[in-house]
């Protein structure tokens, strides 16, 4: 049905129709409209969850953990600090092969204190075994929830999925939404049936200590998982577009690349505006397109070489700094093509940190930019006055 | 003392149910040290819940020797997530069974040790009492990080030799006194509140029983010697632990919504702290003869004698 709602309403709706059956998190922005309404849902009896408000985010994921053991389908939803705090239970989630599904409310990480977008938070959080799903819009938010139950819960992959949405600019933003019904969803994702759970007439043992001759083992599974999950990833895409008729890419998205010389790279809602800078480009005659990365874990490396292979130019729009080092997404996939022969020229860019508006003429200066000579680690629409005044002695 | 009750009363113990497992649930062939009031204090807790009871498990000295994949010692429902979430972990359980429906007739545990309870894990804890969840908490209370290799926690006593509280030309060992954990937790407000001792086995059950038969949060602290920390061999931790009480220094008790409702008396059967400490490397710095070690001696003296006028023990 459509409606003309929020996102963080957008990402309730689609949660509510996934039949959770404990939510569990704790209040920060710009996450907290997502639990207020999944709160009022259970309040009304529209959701019979157990909606579980708790002392910090360090609780929250540490709440869905142990229901998800028991056997109850989880969700939680956080963002920035409140995602570093949960970074000790997501690592442990992940290990135990728990299919939580948490939806990321992007925001940038202190310090300077900041409750705008950027993608440092989850950035942080990628070596540690989530599949990590982004959004580029408030429909594919919507839409995402339940994709990602049905991954996250497909028995040889039981890894647990991260949605992440841009803080703020899709969050608070109001668009029109075409929410799945109740019995479509049921039709598209079946109830939970764990394997493995906590059950007193089958008593188990999880979370053991694990000594050096068992560990790697351990580890080198959910290696291995995340890299079973991208075929089921595609498949999950795939049925979801057989069955509700929206489709926003499998692992990866294109936009325009027919004939293109140069690529455009990024994730989350800085794609809307990217489009339509492409279509400006275009129009003017540049061959110009654009790579969407979906999902960042696992990360795509074969899609994405086969859609870099015959290009010129890329360039990696980034919202996260590996501080020290560069940039992350620009950083793999340059490892993605190290062994292959295409070499193309891959520029990097910083942008839209801390809430930075991304407007459509900087990406067209980054477009210029690139196509002029190879850009390393710019940082866009910077003003060296600010950088003068803003000194540490 | 078995041998006594055995001959004593036959005939009641025939009558008594068998328990529903002929085995402790907490099996044998683990691998802790001997002595171990930690190993004893679970087993004792464990046996009183039965089969039907989720366990969640601090990480800690608990976790490790009795569960190095692939081997297990529980015979129950048992996780283990982190240090400072058992609490957290077992209200997840609480909610997730109560959203399934299978959560009659079942008892969920959370437990740790004095660090993960007191330090680490104490928002976690505050979070589930102050919430209400069918949770039982038990802290077993070595009165030190023993995993790591007996550093000081928030419930190491005062004076006691750590790791990290050592005896040095400027330090007579830990700074301060235990913190009061029962009472932070009895100011939640929670039906039950209890400590306990693995030297007074048959009370430290009485106590679980009584908390499993309370709907709502439930806490008991069990003070559980430590050979290995507390330096002692490893034949005397029941003895120790009841010194621990005869003395003072451990006042065993009960505390219903906040109020105390019982306590074990010593009465004449007090016992000098000295009795006590003397037993211990741990306090072995205070029996130097030196007039500054007994006043040290003294401080601890004072301890006891508050604990006997606040809990009634005399």
């Amino acid at each position: 049905m459509k409606k003309f709602i929020e996102g963080s309403m957008a990402v309730a709706e689609g949660v509510k129709i996934c039949r959770p059956l404990v939510v569990s998190a704790y209040p920060i922005t710009p996450q907290t409209h997502i639990v207020e309404h999944l709160s009022q849902m259970v309040a009304d009896g529209d959701l019979d969850a157990q909606f579980i408000n708790v002392e910090s985010e360090f609780g929250a994921a540490s709440v869905v953990l142990g229901a998800e053991a028991s056997g109850a389908r989880s969700f939680s939803a956080t963002t920035s600090q409140g995602l570093l705090l949960m970074g000790e239970v997501l690592f442990n989630i992940a290990g135990m092969r728990l299919p939580v599904v948490i939806t990321v409310a992007n925001r940038s990480v202190s310090a300077p204190i900041n409750i705008w977008n950027d993608h440092s938070d989850s950035m942080v959080i990628r070596d540690s075994g989530w599949i990590m799903l982004f959004a580029e819009n408030n429909q594919e938010a919507h839409d995402m929830q339940i994709q990602a139950y049905k991954i996250a819960e497909t028995p040889e992959i039981s890894l647990p999925v991260m949605i992440n949405m841009d803080g703020f600019i899709l969050t608070h933003a109001y668009e029109t939404v075409d929410t799945i019904g109740q019995e479509e969803a049921d039709k598209f994702l079946p109830p939970y049936k764990p394997e493995i759970y906590l059950d007193v007439e089958n008593p188990i043992t999880m979370g053991p200590l694990e000594e050096p001759q068992w560990y790697m083992e351990t580890r080198y599974r959910i290696q291995e998982a995340q890299m079973e999950a991208k075929p089921i990833i595609k498949r999950v895409a795939q049925e979801f577009k057989e069955q509700i008729g929206r489709y926003f890419g499998g692992l990866i998205d294109t936009y325009r690349i027919d004939g293109a010389e140069t690529l455009l790279v990024a994730m989350g809602s800085a794609i809307g505006t990217i489009k339509d800078a492409i279509d400006e480009l275009r129009d003017k005659g540049e061959k110009v397109g654009l790579l969407k990365i979906r999902c960042f874990r696992p990360f795509p490396n074969e899609e994405i070489i086969e859609v870099l292979k015959d290009v010129k130019n890329v360039a990696v729009l980034e919202k996260a700094v590996s501080l020290g080092a560069s940039g992350i997404v620009a950083d793999e996939i340059k490892g993605a093509l190290y062994h292959t022969p295409y070499r193309p020229e891959i520029s990097n860019f910083f942008l839209g940190l801390g809430g930075r508006d991304i407007s459509k003429e900087s990406i067209i200066e980054i477009y210029n930019e690139t196509i002029t000579k190879r850009q390393d680690n710019i940082f866009v629409d910077i003003h060296p006055d600010i950088v003068e005044q803003i000194k540490i002695r | 003392m078995n041998n006594q009750e055995s001959n004593t009363k036959p005939k009641e113990r025939k009558r008594k149910e068998k328990p529903p497992v002929e085995e402790s649930l907490l099996a044998m062939g683990h691998r802790a040290c001997t002595g171990c009031g930690e190993a004893l204090g679970a087993k004792l807790v464990m046996d009183v819940a039965g089969p039907k009871t989720y366990v969640a498990t601090a990480t800690g000295c608990l976790e490790v020797f009795s569960t190095p994949f692939p081997e297990s010692a529980w015979r129950m429902p048992w996780i283990h997530s982190l240090f400072e979430n058992s609490a957290a972990v077992a209200a997840g359980i609480e909610a997730g069974l109560i959203a399934q429906g299978r959560d009659k007739d079942v008892n969920v545990i959370a437990q740790g040790g004095d660090g993960g309870t007191a330090d680490i894990g104490i928002g976690c804890l505050s979070g589930m009492l102050e919430r209400g969840h069918n949770v039982l908490y038990v802290c077993y209370d070595n009165e030190a990080y023993m995993n790591t290799g007996v550093q000081r926690s928030g419930l190491t006593p005062f004076d006691a030799r750590t790791t990290t509280s050592p005896y040095g030309k400027k330090s007579w060992g830990n700074k301060t006194e235990k913190k009061n954990l029962p009472g932070i937790v009895a100011a939640h407000n929670i039906p039950y509140v209890a400590t306990a001792s693995v030297g007074y086995p048959f009370d430290l059950q009485r106590k679980v029983k009584k908390a499993l038969s309370i709907k709502g949060p439930k806490f008991i602290q069990i003070h559980v010697p430590c050979p290995l920390g507390w330096v002692y061999p490893a034949h005397l931790t029941v003895e120790i632990a009841k010194l621990a009480i005869l003395t003072g220094l451990i006042p065993i008790y009960e505390m219903e919504y906040g109020e105390l409702t019982r306590s074990r008396k010593i009465g004449k059967n007090r016992k000098p702290v000295e009795e006590y400490l003397k037993l211990q490397g741990r306090f072995k710095h205070l029996f130097s003869g030196k007039p500054e070690a007994e006043e040290e001696l003294e401080k601890i003296r004072q301890i006891a004698e508050k604990n006997i006028k606040k809990f009634g023990l005399a």
